[in-house]
């Protein structure tokens, strides 16, 4: 079989044995510099719209539900799962589609949708990344197959920098099947290097904070 | 140096297009990365080039461990780690799960390893359809071409050349605005995406610790790859493996940085296991195949095993003076720049293509950018070494060889040595300093090839040792 062959020619040609400790690895490396929340905002929305990302500070929750209903208009959209969503009304707004937990009525919806609405677990400030753990309440799909892709975040989940989240314990990661940083509107420069938006992912993200 | 290798470099060189194109997209990417290194906005760039040294050193010294912790930690999440030793045990192994899923269409992100083993080449062979889906890589499977650049595979081609093939092959009608071009290819992959059984990603790190997958990307085809379709198989090397999910602070630092300037790419997918529970959607199956392919051989010498450190971030190539003038079709493996001159002797033999370490100029601007501190340029001089004893083994470079042992021979011999000189100086034909108008039959050989780029400065008409007598 290849895994005994593959693993045993590795260990001869390190000279170790089968079972043995390895040696003790470098110390983790991680730099997290406190930061005041307002100070966090304000690096995060910075980064996001330099990478030509859209944020969005609102004051309340009935704010950020504006904001969205603004943007979407009449057009359809689907919704994550994510409490926080529906305490902020997006849920209940006209033409959100949401509460689906049938694996094909979403992927269909997310298709076909123009607007894809989701929370984040958590907002890095000094890259401007959404971070978003696969979960009953977060699909993947939402916040990747519409071209335009909606995130409210309550200001208290935004981390300083991926060496905090990487800091958490235990890592989120852990728990599910996947977790995706996103920083920015999908993008290619691999035709002349010339910058396109939207390629394969949303081609406009708003970062909602509230 | 074989005649396919040089003829590729004659042909990059001779076409100023190309040569065009070469220059100004790794000048951009060069400059891109300088000034996401810069002291101010990343005061720790060394120290975190340091530390991803020492891990991916500790890590490549303790393989078998970590290779079986990471199994552990796949399976318990419900995946499947599957050991392959060649290109032939990949295919194989998709090829079996796709016949038995009744999988007919297969999606994949890109993947320098499955670029390694031919995958594409050998599915399709076997009917079954597998589709390129990073925007780059699409477009040169439709070209039936290899990447150019390991971060960049369709440097090389310009909006027109993109245009001919789309109208060539996708039936639509010609379009040369770039923009419009993406929406083609979008629209056409999104049906592919949504229609496949099996994607298949490469990895950018294996997380022992959490039995992960790290995945680095811009367009959100990784994602949708492994996302979307039932199935997900990841296709690794084993030294893709990094100790632990914190360790990722380090590496997504300067592998971004790197490739494009980018503090963190736009996508950055962490994968560990098919969908848990209760999540809506993702895979319900996950496979890992690690693959062998002729990296435990390069394990085994601890100088070159440093090659195995490489995190693909394409640095290397962008600032090669050599791979800026002969690109990255010249190279005779999928592997190019400096990065592939050390890497393809390890895994092909040394005589694969004898000419490729000596196709530097030693200059070291590759191991100055590399974020793992490959030391490049050292791992080069002991290849060129190798080919040689490989070439007297095989009873090549006779003449060199014995042009070597004379001159040798004539070092130990001052009075002889002293003769000769003088005999040089006033025998060769020489002009402005240089030696010029040689006889014809003396160009004919390698004398004349080496001085068909350069210029043989003159003897001096009085040798040192003669001014040391008359002092």
């Amino acid at each position: 079989m290849s895994r005994d062959h593959i693993l045993h020619k590795v260990r001869t040609a390190l000279g170790r044995q089968e079972g043995q400790a390895p040696a003790s690895p470098p110390p983790v490396r991680l730099r997290a510099p406190e930061a005041t929340v307002e100070a966090r905002i304000e690096s995060l929305c910075r980064c996001v719209e330099a990478l030509a990302g859209k944020t969005y500070r609102a004051a309340s929750r009935d704010a950020a539900r504006d904001y969205v209903s603004g943007v979407i208009g009449a057009a359809g959209a689907v919704a994550s799962n994510a409490p926080f969503l529906a305490e902020c009304g997006i849920t209940a707004l006209a033409g959100v589609r949401s509460g689906l937990t049938d694996r094909l009525e979403l992927r269909g919806l997310c298709a076909r949708m123009p607007f894809g609405i989701t929370s984040a677990d958590y907002a890095l400030a000094d890259t401007g990344t959404l971070v978003m753990l696969a979960s009953r309440q977060e699909a993947r799909l939402i916040s990747l197959l519409p071209p335009v892709h909606l995130a409210v975040v309550p200001r208290e989940r935004i981390l300083t920098s991926l060496d905090e989240l990487l800091m958490l314990q235990p890592l989120p990661v852990e728990e599910r099947s996947s977790m995706v940083l996103i920083t920015g509107p999908s993008r290619t420069a691999d035709i002349e290097q010339i910058l396109v938006r939207g390629v394969h992912g949303p081609g406009e993200v708003h970062v909602i904070l509230v | 140096m074989s005649t396919a290798f040089d003829r590729k470099i004659h042909e990059t060189v001779s076409n100023p297009e190309l040569q065009l194109a070469i220059y100004s997209a790794t000048g951009r990417l060069m400059d891109k990365r300088k000034h996401a290194v810069t002291a101010d906005l990343l005061p720790d760039y060394q120290e975190l080039r340091t530390h991803a040294h020492a891990l991916k050193q500790h890590t490549l010294e303790n393989l078998d461990y970590y290779i079986d912790q990471f199994e552990r930690q796949v399976m318990a999440h419900g995946g499947k780690v599957v050991f392959c030793k060649d290109a032939v045990e990949v295919s194989d192994f998709v090829l079996g799960l796709a016949k038995e899923r009744g999988a007919r269409l297969l999606v994949k992100s890109k993947s320098m390893t499955t670029e390694e083993v031919d995958l594409n080449e050998r599915l399709e062979h076997h009917q079954l359809e597998a589709v390129e889906t990073d925007l780059g890589e699409y477009i040169l499977q439709l070209a039936h071409e290899r990447p150019y650049h390991i971060v960049a595979p369709a440097l090389h081609m310009t909006r027109f050349q993109v245009a001919d093939l789309f109208e060539k092959k996708l039936a639509v009608e010609r379009e040369v605005v770039i923009e419009k071009q993406t929406l083609i290819a979008r629209s056409v992959l999104r049906e592919k995406f949504l229609a496949a059984d099996i994607g298949v990603s490469g990895a950018n790190f294996l997380v022992a610790d959490s039995g992960a997958v790290v995945l680095v990307e811009n367009e959100g085809n990784a994602r949708l790859t492994t996302s979307a379709p039932r199935i997900h198989i990841a296709v690794a090397g084993i030294e893709k493996m990094i100790p632990r999910a914190q360790d990722l602070g380090v590496f997504l630092k300067l592998l971004g940085r790197s490739a494009t300037g980018q503090p963190l790419t736009v996508y950055t997918s962490i994968l560990s296991g098919p969908r848990r529970g209760e999540e809506i959607d993702g895979p319900e199956e996950f496979y890992v195949v690690l693959l062998d392919n002729g990296r435990t051989k390069l394990l085994a010498d601890r100088e070159k095993r440093q090659s195995l450190y490489c995190i693909r971030c394409g640095a290397c190539l962008n600032h090669c003076p050599v791979y800026r003038k002969i690109g990255g079709h010249s190279f005779p493996w999928v592997y190019s720049g400096p990065i592939g001159a050390i890497i393809t002797p390890q895994f092909m033999g040394a005589l694969h293509e004898p000419g490729l370490p000596f196709a530097s100029s030693l200059c070291g601007a590759c191991a100055e950018v590399c974020p793992v501190k490959i030391d490049i340029p050292k791992v080069l001089l002991d290849l060129r070494a190798e080919v040689k004893k490989a070439q007297a083994r095989e009873g090549q470079g006779r003449l060199e060889r014995l042009a070597f042992k004379a001159w040798a021979w004539v070092m130990r011999h001052p009075g002889l040595y002293e003769f000769l000189g003088m005999a040089a100086a006033f025998v060769a034909p020489s002009e402005e300093g240089y030696v010029r108008g040689l006889p014809g039959w003396m160009k004919a050989g390698p004398l004349g090839q080496w001085l068909s780029q350069r210029e043989l400065p003159a003897p001096a008409p009085k040798s040192f040792r003669q001014m040391w007598r008359r002092r």
